[in-house]
């Protein structure tokens, strides 16, 4: 284990549940993620990620169920105040500034972190602390030789790759990944399980994510989700060898 | 407290709700199924009275004023929404705006430019001139009683034709998922151009109700518009519901107001006061109920699915 | 970055025009021409502040004209009591349209879309209803202003057309320097990145109502000053110019000029004026032509004047649906 599971969590999430009308969308869910954990949540289609990812970011209320972040009661925070205190994410459908340079997408992100935006008159881009850092972390996810092209003419992956940074730069204390592999083919699906390999340990990680291989190659501990309900949670070893899950996921053929 | 005076008014503010829910029915649909922001939709309000009092005049009938105009704003209507729109519904709101504000401009002057300057006017017709006496002994115009009726017949109408026809069905489903509704087979674009143009007839038709009381002027349509808006909003983007609710109300709270506001102001304040305030606070009424109701209903009385 | 962009350089060169066009008119003897050129600045500044929530904010204010006509009111009301000290005229404009702005971004913003262009066109009728009602101040009419702004300093005499017309150029390229300041700050930055993705920028941190309700007073003030202005070269103001319908007129000249630039809403102004003017000249029906002109720049040229400079980088396409 790279975590240590004898300090508090980072993430504790009490009992969450949503529902749309009639249709129960998570019911009841409770999941921990401690500080350098890497914990993914998997599940079949429609078992309800996509909601638990909105509700966790801040974007969708909850009907009951509580959610502590560093020890902090979060339940009412807006999505901005939960990222202003280290909760970042990253979207399941690329998300970046399409009309902003890769470098000003990353910049941004730093500045949010850099003290009051509330100023009127210097360039931002004259800010070199800003800028260095924001090559930084592009250079961290291989983009720095775009740095000036604009966003959003960059390839699909290339965008997830920026997502990666962008999140990183906000400094956070903890990730929420919604699917940061969706759509890549098998190269680029490599070097992004590359490099979130590399952020194992450093932050506390939520990966919903629906690629197999990714999964147990990098999770600590896996919960699985399904029709809204965790099933089942444990380590891969015991998440591959749990007979609800294989018949609930793995065994009806979804890869 | 006068009570004739209050049912009174009572009626003429349902008559103007009727008025702008027949304006407002149209746009609502087009903004709900269409996605499409239409600024000129006060011309076809105005274009619906030029009509119909070329033709009063003519045939002497408003009757027929009314009869012919329907299904020449009709065809206005499709004919616009073909030549005009159609490039129009992928581009973002901005531009619709801008383009249906030039519209405003070429409607406006070209009603100028074909028809004497001044505007028309048309005779009320005999019968409807004079006034009925209804239940409780109070008189009203008849006209406006029938504008009532009419209204409420057209309302109704179109609440079957949306809910229970097959066209209804095809409506409701075109609002709420374009795609899928093409994916079934539905003409999207035939959909289109009738819901525009069964909505410039409606528009059309509020104008020719009006037109033996306001005449046919340049730019009545922008008298209208933007209290057709405040119905769409509050009634809620795409609810013919909403629009006949928020119409009904809004015509009851801007009749009431002007009327009453400067009485109950005056049990407060000084007669000073009141006449100084009155008039303005209440042509503010509208505006001041639509804050409100957006405060707790952002997406109007009856929002769109999925929202 | 380049300083001498082809932009830059026409930038300059109108201004330039701009300065000398005093001088120009009466060699030419179309001395009516500076009057002509006065307005064209106040429009100017106008397009400029509404840019600053058009094209950089991505919010389509349709009542932004309301704050030439709170400014213009404010001068008028102000010398209808006979005060005419600009310092307490000019104070009382700036404070009403940033509190009148406040108050109704508020409101606004709580929308989005198609809401929010209703809710800003309907707030600005509100106010405009309320100034017809007033009686003592003239109503439909309008109202005449007897006395301009005095400043009490001799080398700012607002009666002198000459000293008017510099102020007003001053004031323009102030604008426009702080526009340009404006937009490339940390706060600039938000706001133009609330308007390429808001959701993203909200998942950063940034709660970005403050930022463009900031944005909306910002706007608000600086149209207001052009009312100021307005309402000392014309003497008098009218609730026309609070109209809905002026407010469309503004955002016509915004996108004509180009909303990505700076610079880009002096251009439209200049072009929709003289245009307007030559048009007018030839027939009075010139509705009928400018109104189709109007669709089809819409369809056809929707990144305006500005776009023959080629894109302005970092600011792209439209504004979100």
């Amino acid at each position: 284990m790279t975590f240590a599971c004898d300090a508090s969590p980072l993430l504790r999430v009490d009992a969450l549940c949503k529902s749309f009308g009639g249709v129960v969308a998570t019911d009841q869910v409770s999941i921990d993620v401690f500080p350098g954990e890497m914990h993914a949540v998997i599940g079949p289609n429609g078992a309800g990620k996509t909601t638990l990812v909105a509700q966790l970011s801040g974007m969708l209320s909850s009907d009951a169920g509580r959610t502590y972040f560093d020890g902090v009661d979060i339940s009412a925070l807006s999505a901005a105040k939960r990222a202003a205190r280290g909760l970042a994410r990253s979207f399941q459908i690329t998300s970046i500034l399409p009309d902003f340079s890769v470098l000003q997408n990353v910049a941004l992100a730093v500045q949010a972190r850099s003290g009051s935006s509330f100023r009127f008159w210097r360039p931002a881009h004259s800010e070199s602390t800003i800028t260095a850092q924001a090559l930084d972390f592009l250079d961290g996810v291989g983009l720095s030789q775009r740095a000036d092209e604009t966003a959003g003419n960059l390839a699909h992956g290339e965008q997830r790759q920026l997502e990666i940074a962008m999140a990183l730069a906000l400094a956070p204390k903890m990730l929420l990944l919604d699917e940061p592999m969706a759509g890549m083919g098998s190269a680029e699906s490599e070097l992004m399980i590359g490099y979130l390999r590399g952020l194992k340990g450093r932050y506390g990680v939520l990966l919903i994510e629906h690629d197999m291989d990714a999964v147990f190659a990098l999770a600590d501990r896996i919960s699985v989700l399904v029709y809204g309900r965790i099933i089942a949670r444990g380590t891969p070893a015991e998440i591959r060898s749990d007979a609800a899950v294989r018949e609930a996921y793995l065994g009806t053929g979804d890869a | 407290m006068d009570w004739v005076l209050l049912a009174e008014q009572c009626l003429n503010g349902f008559q103007l709700g009727v008025l702008l829910f027949l304006i407002a029915a149209g746009l609502t649909l087009t903004f709900g199924i269409m996605d499409f922001v239409n600024l000129a939709h006060g011309s076809l309000y105005m274009l619906g009275a030029f009509v119909c009092a070329t033709v009063a005049t003519w045939t002497d009938s408003y009757l027929l004023g009314v009869l012919l105009g329907l299904p020449v704003l009709l065809a206005l209507g499709m004919l616009i929404e073909v030549v005009a729109l159609r490039t129009l519904y992928q581009r973002d709101h901005l531009d619709q705006v801008l383009a249906t504000f030039g519209l405003i401009l070429f409607f406006n002057e070209l009603v100028q430019v074909i028809w004497p300057l001044d505007g028309m006017n048309i005779a009320m017709p005999e019968i409807l001139s004079g006034t009925m006496i209804l239940p409780l002994g109070i008189e009203y115009s008849t006209f406006r009683m029938m504008i009532i009726v009419v209204g409420l017949v057209v309302a109704g109408g179109l609440w079957y034709a949306v809910g229970a026809t097959r066209i209804g069905m095809q409506v409701r489903a075109g609002a709420s998922n374009r795609r899928m509704a093409s994916a079934l087979g539905i003409n999207i674009s035939l959909l289109f151009t009738v819901v525009f143009g069964v909505g410039a007839m409606l528009a059309g038709l509020s104008g020719m109700l009006v037109t033996p009381i306001l005449g046919a002027t340049s730019g009545m349509g922008e008298q209208v518009i933007i209290l057709t808006f405040v119905v769409v909003v509050v009634g809620g983007i795409g609810s013919i519901r909403g629009a006949f609710l928020a119409a009904v109300l809004i015509g009851l709270i801007d009749t009431m107001g002007r009327s009453f506001l400067d009485v109950l102001l005056l049990t407060v304040f000084s007669a000073n006061a009141a006449e100084a305030a009155g008039p303005a606070l209440s042509s503010m009424l509208i505006y001041v109920f639509m804050i409100v109701v957006l405060f707790f209903r952002p997406q109007g009385l009856f929002p769109p699915r999925g929202a | 970055m380049q300083i001498l962009s082809p932009r830059t350089v026409f930038a300059a060169l109108v201004l330039t025009l701009f300065a000398a066009m005093p001088w120009l008119a009466n060699t030419f003897d179309q001395s009516h021409y500076q009057d002509v050129f006065a307005r064209i600045m106040i429009w100017s500044i106008a397009a400029v502040s509404l840019n600053l929530m058009l094209g950089f904010g991505g919010m389509v204010s349709f009542g932004h004209a309301l704050y030439l006509g709170v400014a213009g009111y404010a001068v008028g009301i102000a010398a209808h009591h006979e005060i005419t000290n600009a310092w307490l005229q000019w104070s009382i404009g700036l404070l009403s349209c940033a509190l009148i702005s406040a108050i109704f971004g508020a409101i606004s913003l709580r929308t989005r879309g198609v809401y929010f262009i209703m809710i800003t066109m309907a707030l600005s009728q509100m106010v405009y209803f309320l100034i017809i009602s007033a009686e003592e101040y003239g109503s439909d009419d309008g109202l005449v202003i007897y006395a301009r702004s005095d400043f009490g300093l001799a080398w700012l005499d607002l009666n002198d057309a000459m000293i008017r017309y510099y102020l007003i150029f001053v004031l323009l390229i102030g604008c426009l320097y702080f526009s340009y300041r404006l937009v490339n700050s940390r706060f600039g930055m938000v706001v133009r990145g609330a308007r390429s993705n808001q959701d993203r920028v909200e998942a950063m941190g940034y709660s970005t109502y403050w930022y463009r309700l900031t944005c909306f007073v910002i706007a608000g003030v600086m149209c207001g000053i052009a009312g100021l202005l307005s309402a000392n070269v014309e003497e008098f103001i009218s609730p026309d110019t609070l109209h809905w319908t002026r407010s469309g007129e503004l955002i016509f000249m915004v996108v004509l000029g180009g909303m990505g630039s700076v610079f880009g809403p002096v251009t439209g102004a200049l072009v929709f004026h003289l245009l307007s003017k030559e048009l007018a000249e030839i027939t009075t029906h010139w509705h009928l032509v400018f109104g189709p002109f109007l669709v089809l720049i819409v369809l056809f040229a929707p990144r305006g004047i500005d776009s023959l400079f080629g894109l302005s980088r970092g600011i792209g396409g439209r504004a979100d649906k």
